[in-house]
């Protein structure tokens, strides 16, 4: 497939020494991107966790950290959409996401990649959907309202 | 797109669950590599230079049509059959799936690092 790669940009009105924060710091980290991790990002290292959606606990986090390079470039590698706590993915090749910062004047530029979907079994691929279906759309927009009122009323 | 638009979009592609399995095979892939060069191609043509049998060939190519990817036409007194990328275009879907997903942590990390 020759689109086998995404690429966001997106402007952050913030310190890029504040955004490094929220990307590498587990805790803050896992704040906005809804997952509970046992311990710090270390390159080289897996980092695991759990999904912290209701009803999908049971699901794991699991990547494999790959550069740290302060305020510049953050990047791991996983699998996403792993969503069968049965199977092994550890024989399929992961996807590689990279956070790139930009010194902006008013803040931070994020660019996010991820590439290597031509990689994925199709019927992988398939799973997702079935993950997203069944008002999973839905659930998640209730949850994220939820926590952006919870995180403005801890002044966070 | 709408959320409802892109759930019907997403059963849709769970309906063509076969066309994945259909292309896991080295085989029908190469087939469908051929059928690809955009004109159609009799059983005899697609036979000639593989190493494969006529009876394989119709055989993979039955299962090419029961998916959809491939379709025959009557040409005289032979079947000439085409390719048809539209179930494969549906393959985009899951990127655009993804990509929303991220989207919606993006936003989730804006409005904490902005807060």
């Amino acid at each position: 497939m020759a689109n086998d790669r995404i690429e966001k940009r997106i402007e952050l009105k913030a310190p890029i020494s504040r955004v490094w924060r929220a990307l590498t710091d587990y805790r803050e980290f896992g704040q906005w991107f809804r997952v509970k991790l046992d311990g710090p990002f270390v390159p080289g290292e897996v980092s695991r966790g759990h999904i912290t959606y209701p009803g999908y606990e049971h699901l794991k986090w699991e990547a494999v950290v790959q550069k740290m390079e302060p305020e510049r470039l953050f990047s791991f590698t996983w699998h996403p959409y792993a969503i069968d706590p049965n199977k092994d993915y550890s024989k399929e090749t992961p996807t590689l996401v990279e956070f790139r910062l930009e010194k902006t004047p008013t803040g931070t530029l994020l660019v996010l990649t991820e590439s290597g979907f031509d990689k994925i079994p199709a019927d992988r691929r398939l799973e997702a959907f079935r993950m997203n279906d069944g008002g999973w759309t839905e659930q998640m927009k209730n949850i994220e309202n939820h926590v952006a009122q919870k995180t403005s009323s801890q002044g966070v | 797109m709408s959320p409802r638009k892109r759930h019907h979009r997403a059963s849709e592609l769970k309906a063509n669950a076969p066309v994945f399995a259909a292309l896991g095979d080295p085989t029908r892939l190469a087939l469908v590599a051929k059928l690809c060069r955009g004109r159609p191609y009799s059983i005899s043509q697609l036979t000639e230079g593989s190493r494969l049998t006529r009876q394989a060939v119709t055989k993979h190519l039955r299962v090419l049509e029961g998916v959809g990817i491939v379709h025959s036409v009557r040409a005289g007194r032979e079947s000439m059959y085409k390719f048809d990328p539209q179930p494969i275009e549906e393959l985009k879907q899951y990127l655009d799936l993804v990509s929303k997903q991220w989207d919606e942590a993006l936003n989730r990390l804006k409005a904490f690092v902005e807060s």
